[in-house]
């Protein structure tokens, strides 16, 4: 019997990392994700995990420090937000070029400046293309289901890549839920041990890590890690099959809700997935078909299958919680648009950048973001301004 | 057993191979030969590296020079590093997943451009966590890999690429940093200075010294660069001497607090001897820059001067 709780999602964040039980934590406190490492060291304190609670200096130094622990054999964890992860984007990068699975719990945050402590993705969105598998979660629920299935995704050996379990600062990390648990000796079945082929700890093989790698190496050896991206899809199927057979709950790269006979639909990740079901529902109740795909996985990056997923829609509405201060639109707007082109796909779309600090997203907001698409879908012409803000308060 | 270097050389075997790329004439290579010498045979070692000469030079794929287990990952951060490894390692005692008989020692290397400056937070970090490891500086005074850039262990009016001897500027205008006082004041159990002297003694003892206290240990060992310096290659030795002679470098150890200063000069000689055989210092030689060596002279037996009252009064 799984267990029934109410937990908020740092809460959920942290119970998940005791009954992973890793061996190494290594986290610098920041909110909205202090509370994590926090948690965390209550568990360490009172003898409830056996791992060893890395108090470090800086984010910088929970990367490394990470890094450190899982090249010498162990399971390392951090949690952080915002300015944590810009500050450590340099061991960001480092960490899956030398193909260490560590897992990372980010609870999202604007990245500074000006400095703002609300949730949006533009820290998540700064490490996009650094070769972490990126996971968003709508709730506490699935911030939790997605970090049970994190190392055993992480860890596999056609994979060995970092991850990052995403959720919304404060909407979700603070707010309390209703939450199913699993429990302790099944997550501990689920989640497996950890053993690399080769670690820094073993005496009888030396191991030499971290070259420097010229130009007759660097070049394949970035390829190969672009490889174990593209395998990260099969595995994190693979994977989710395994935890629904463990819980019945079901996960893949995206949730399509009510998509399958919608004319228009909005996309987005994280929280306000969960307003824009509530929005679905309500059109749907007066006869309007709309729908939403809900984005998971976002790195690796599935593509085809959103493609393929929304290719029978008139109109879609492309959902950043980040801006990309580059005159063309947001990063989820430009990988959704550019899948649609490159599988010859058309559809008619439209980007809004969104919740940016923090700023609520209301259900009014995703209606009116529903009526503009019922606009553009009759429409002869191509999207005007394409490129456009939700909930972005006018000058008078 | 008393100190002799050829039976430890016969001994133990160099755990630094032949085949890396450092420079002819280099101290940081012949320092870390003997430091890493300093550990008992049987014992394994996890070296930590931050980029710089030494990393560039002893891992440059698909080769190592290293016959222990060695990471680098970044510039700043050798000890942060290697503090996860050595704490993964006492996770993995407390489990049984390493032998109890099985002693790993864990070393990081970085230069003064990795350690003094922008590696201060994450050495500092590590020491005050406790951890048990040596961080080892070599130290030779700038930026070398980069191309001799100033560092803020770079000796007041040093001519380096960034702080050129110029018509207006002669060379550095700042004093440099004094790193293993700023250790000394994390009160860890143990912080030397050393260098390459001509039986390697000093080295060697405090090495060993250092990997065998428990807790966070500190080695600054001063290592010459021919290039940034202006040496001839062969002159290594020369160098040392002089630096130690001169007081410029004295070789001295804090144990839990204790300071104890391992050589005083007979006649200290005038820093002048150190700095002559040095292009970088070449411009401090010209006809109205007499101030220039009087200054660093000063500055020298300021040091040398607190270094003396503080071993005196912490000895009381």
């Amino acid at each position: 019997m799984s267990i029934r709780e109410r937990l908020s999602g740092n809460e959920a964040t942290a119970l998940g990392m005791k009954q992973i039980n890793p061996d190494v934590v290594a986290a610098f406190p920041i909110t909205p994700s202090t509370e994590i490492p926090q948690y965390f060291s209550t568990f360490v304190s009172n003898g409830s995990v056996d791992t060893e609670f890395v108090a470090v200096e800086s984010e910088h130094s929970a990367m490394s420090a990470c890094i450190g622990a899982e090249a010498a054999g162990a399971r390392a964890m951090t949690a952080t937000s915002s300015n944590g992860l810009a500050l450590m984007w340099e061991m960001v990068n480092i960490a899956s070029s030398l193909r260490l699975p560590i897992v990372m719990a980010l609870v999202n945050r604007a990245i500074s400046g000006p400095l703002n402590i609300h949730c949006d993705h533009s820290d998540a969105m700064g490490v996009r293309d650094a070769g972490w598998i990126m996971l968003f979660s709508e709730n506490n629920q699935e911030a939790y289901d997605n970090l049970i299935m994190a190392h055993r995704i992480a860890e596999h050996k056609e994979v060995l890549l970092p991850l990052m379990v995403c959720q919304d600062g404060f909407i979700t990390s603070h707010s309390i839920e209703n939450i199913e648990l699993i429990e302790d000796d099944k997550v501990k079945a689920f989640v497996g041990k950890y053993e690399p082929k080769d670690y820094l700890l073993n005496k009888k093989n030396p191991l030499s890590i971290g070259p420097l790698d010229l130009q007759a190496y660097l070049f394949e050896h970035k390829a190969a890690e672009a490889d174990a991206m593209r395998n990260a899809k099969k595995v994190i199927l693979e994977v989710a099959d395994d935890f629904e057979k463990l819980t019945g709950r079901k996960y893949s790269f995206f949730e399509e809700y009510k998509l399958e006979d919608a004319e228009v639909a909005i996309i987005c990740m994280n929280s306000t997935a969960g307003t824009a079901k509530a929005t679905v529902d309500e059109l749907r109740d007066k006869g309007v078909k709309v729908g939403l795909l809900k984005l998971r996985v976002f790195r690796p990056f599935p593509a085809e299958e959103i493609a393929n997923a929304i290719a029978h829609l008139k109109a879609v509405a492309i959902l950043d919680r980040a801006d990309s201060l580059n005159a063309v639109g947001g990063v989820l707007f430009q990988d959704i648009t550019s899948a649609l082109y490159v599988n010859n796909k058309n559809v008619k779309a439209v980007n809004y950048i969104y919740g940016i600090g923090g700023r609520d997203t209301k259900m009014d907001d995703l209606e009116k973001v529903y009526n503009d698409l019922l606009e553009i879908k009759d429409s002869e012409n191509k999207v005007e301004n394409p490129y456009r803000y939700l909930g972005l308060r006018k000058e008078d | 057993m008393a100190y002799n270097l050829k039976e430890i050389v016969a001994e133990k075997p160099s755990r630094f191979t032949s085949g890396h790329r450092m420079c002819a004439g280099c101290g940081a290579p012949v320092v870390t030969r003997m430091i890493l010498r300093a550990l008992k045979k049987d014992d394994f070692a996890v070296v930590s590296n931050a980029t710089g000469c030494m990393e560039v030079a002893s891992f440059i794929y698909p080769y190592t020079a290293w016959t222990d287990s060695y990471i680098h990952t970044a510039f700043e951060n050798a000890a942060s590093t290697l503090s996860g490894v050595e704490t993964a390692y006492k996770v993995f005692k407390k489990k049984g997943k390493i032998p109890e008989d099985t002693e790993i020692k864990f070393i990081a290397f970085g230069g003064d451009g990795g350690t003094y400056d922008i590696g201060l937070q994450s050495l500092s970090g590590a020491m005050e966590r406790g951890h048990d490891m040596v961080y080892v500086c070599y130290d030779n005074g700038a930026y070398m890999n980069t191309g001799i850039q100033r560092s803020s262990a770079t000796p007041k009016f040093a001519d380096t690429t960034t702080t050129p001897a110029g018509e207006v500027i002669p060379g550095k205008m700042q004093s440099r940093k004094d790193l293993t006082e700023i250790l000394a004041a994390h009160h860890i159990p143990y912080a030397a200075q050393s260098i390459a002297t001509a039986n390697f003694k000093d080295l060697y003892e405090k090495s060993e010294k250092a990997i065998y206290t428990k807790g966070p240990c500190f080695l600054n060992v001063l290592a010459p660069c021919p290039r940034g310096w202006g040496y001839n290659t062969e002159d290594l030795m020369v160098i040392n001497k002089l630096a130690v002679d001169t007081c410029y470098w004295p070789l001295y150890e804090v144990i839990d607090g204790k300071y104890v200063i391992n050589y005083k000069p007979a006649k200290k000689l005038p820093v002048e001897e150190f700095l002559r055989p040095q292009k970088r210092f070449h411009h401090m030689f010209k006809a109205g820059n007499e101030w220039m060596i009087e200054e660093f002279q000063k500055e020298v037996d300021a040091r040398w001067e607190a270094l003396l009252k503080l071993e005196e009064m912490s000895n009381k």
